[in-house]
């Protein structure tokens, strides 16, 4: 393990692109490291960091006329390295579940690319940076957080592990002392202390999975669970699993620039077909957003949920519904 | 003595359990402390969740829209600036009266997870402009005297660039996610135009950062003269956007050139006489 000063961590902006937590007009998002960015590592980043692999919109290609022909140019392939640092244990996990959804055939080449091209360098947690994290219910460990290195930051120091070859050769580009792996074992342990009495920690996912779809799908509790849901897409976008996207068509005057962008199951016009929206009522776009985490991405992707309890829903749906409510709800249910 | 809190429940339940309404709209407890949830109550089971107190913060007003037009009177319990917009889709015929009982609570101002909730500090004032019986008490009537323009008056005196530059980083921080605008008790159209594919607006992502300050700017002048400031916008904001000083900015100009008014009440963008200048 890798000791050295914080400081010196953001001379690999030199180098390569360097992404982190930083707060620009009091949020602190994922943001383009520059000399004299306010980096904050104290505080759960607003939106989650899915966006760096999976932007929240992206040209694909743009269909051009010339005269009577119509050339199709494809859009660049990402390639530009670049290090992600502070991402959670939360936020690292979610890149494991994104992975099966774009890298499992068909392989998302843009999602690939980026994937490729960005070494993670995740930051264990020194306890639950909100009320509302309940990152264990879902087996992380966030003091062990996945990805291409490890960190951890302590007194002022960072520690460093490599997990990965790309993290290795990242971690050789850093000047550092070498210390012992056990040096940080009391921070660690603290930390899963602080975490287990976390008022979400202790939510019951039983009889929450693929093989109670049914049951689930049927369950009375949606009714009054979805009343108050706005339809607006907050918790989609601030999601770091969430990622259904719409293709759409800007016309550009002498052709068509194809995109994708975010799209939320919350909103009325997804999945919009010529004759509506297959879910009529926010009810079943509500029910479709917590069945898709907890019970059909399991169901398809070896009981694997796809929630991993950053909790950040919880702390910015304005009506205080959310998936804590959901399992609260619908969990502990032995069937 | 009975606060004013067991009073509003107390007299809800009674409205229910005499028959005269055939639900209550109020709110429950969330997962926290600070979680204050909107709730419709249709039996007396349900209505024992019912809760009033320093944390429900969310606006009922535009349930009404929906809720008026089922069958038999909805109870509302309304804070004084939630019975403003309510009193703005009265006008706006958007709210059938007849449906609606107007049960109005006294309000010392309400709390998040932070404190005190930003709309709160600069209180526009305790009286119900509509309501069917009001409970309050002299603690619920003494308005805090936050200015609300302060802000306001702040920007007006940055430089042009200074002015620009902090709505472009205020406004970069969008996400798109139209809780601003689903929230809005003034945005009240059956479908936005943000969200039909045949306006040519419909966008769920933007082409560049400008279409964000795009959509808040169209927002905010759709509902001038209508906004009656109850700041919902920016607490639902998931990223923390002052969204309200767009309105109020407006709210100041229009007080400024035409008369002090009240949207709901007369109000000089939507007022139209034969003598008027341009008629």
């Amino acid at each position: 393990m890798l000791k050295l000063h914080l400081d010196r961590l953001f001379r690999i902006a030199e180098r390569r692109k360097l992404f982190a937590p930083i707060r620009r007009a009091g949020v602190v998002d994922f943001g383009l490291w520059e000399p004299g960015a306010d980096v904050d590592l104290e505080t759960l980043t607003s939106r989650s960091a899915k966006g760096l692999f999976f932007p929240q919109s992206e040209d694909l290609m743009v269909f051009q006329m010339r005269g009577k022909a119509i050339e199709v140019e494809p859009a660049a392939v990402p390639d530009d390295m670049f290090v992600l640092f502070g991402v959670r244990a939360c936020d690292a996990r979610s890149f494991a579940i994104l992975d099966r959804v774009f890298l499992e055939g068909p392989v998302d080449t843009w999602y690939q690319a980026r994937r490729s091209a960005g070494t993670v360098v995740a930051l264990g947690c020194p306890g639950p940076l909100a009320e509302s994290c309940f990152c264990p219910v879902f087996g992380i460990d966030l003091a062990e957080p996945e990805g291409d290195a490890r960190a951890w930051v302590l007194d002022g120091e960072l520690y460093l592990k490599a997990m990965t070859e790309k993290g290795e050769a990242l971690l050789k580009e850093l000047d550092g002392e070498e210390v012992d792996d056990n040096a940080l074992d009391a921070a660690k342990a603290d930390a899963r202390a602080k975490m287990a009495q976390n008022p979400l920690a202790d939510l019951d996912l039983t009889g929450l999975d693929g093989d109670h779809m049914m049951e689930m799908f049927n369950a009375p509790e949606w009714k009054a669970l979805s009343k108050a849901c706005l339809g607006c897409g907050a918790c989609t976008y601030v999601c770091p699993t969430c990622q259904c996207y719409d293709i759409r068509d800007f016309d550009t005057g002498s052709g068509i620039q194809r995109f994708r962008c975010w799209d939320s199951c919350m909103f009325s016009d997804f999945t919009l077909m010529a004759h509506g929206n297959p879910r009529r009522t926010q009810l079943e776009r509500f029910r479709q957003r917590f069945m898709h985490k907890l019970s059909y991405f399991p169901a398809n992707n070896d009981g694997i949920y796809a929630c991993v309890g950053c909790g950040r829903c919880v702390g910015k749906c304005p009506m205080h519904v959310n998936i804590a409510k959901v399992i609260r709800a619908l969990g502990g249910k032995h069937i | 003595m009975q606060t004013v809190a067991e009073r509003v429940i107390a007299r809800a339940k009674e409205l229910f359990f005499s028959g005269e309404v055939r639900r209550v709209l109020g709110w429950e407890r969330g997962e926290f402390q600070h979680e204050r949830i909107p709730a419709l109550y249709e039996t007396a089971e349900q209505l024992e969740k019912l809760v009033y107190d320093e944390y429900c913060g969310p606006n009922l007003s535009k349930e009404l829209i929906a809720l008026s037009k089922l069958e038999g009177r909805t109870l509302a319990i309304l804070k004084p600036c939630d019975a403003r917009s309510l009193n703005l889709l009265l006008r706006e015929y958007r709210v059938d009266r007849e449906k609606v009982y107007i049960l109005g609570a006294g309000c010392t101002g309400m709390r998040g997870r932070d404190g005190l909730l930003l709309k709160c500090e600069t209180c526009r004032g305790k009286d119900f402009p509509v309501f069917d019986e009001a409970i309050d008490d002299e603690e619920c009537r003494k308005v805090p005297d936050g200015d609300r323009f302060a802000d306001v008056c702040r920007i007006e005196q940055m430089s042009g660039d200074e002015r620009f530059l902090f709505f472009r980083s205020e406004l970069s921080k969008c996400i798109r996610c139209n809780a601003c605008r689903n929230i809005c008790p003034a945005c009240s159209c059956n479908q936005c135009v943000f969200d039909n594919p045949d306006s040519g607006v419909s966008s769920k992502a933007s082409a560049d950062p400008f279409e964000d300050s795009q959509f808040h700017i169209v927002r905010a002048f759709h509902v001038a003269g209508r906004c009656t400031d109850c700041g919902e916008c920016s607490r639902a904001c998931p990223q923390g956007i002052p969204l309200h000083l767009l309105n109020r900015k407006i709210i100041k100009d229009i007080g400024e050139l035409y008369g002090g008014y009240e949207a709901g009440g007369r109000s000089p963008l939507i007022d139209y006489r034969a003598s008027d200048g341009e008629a």
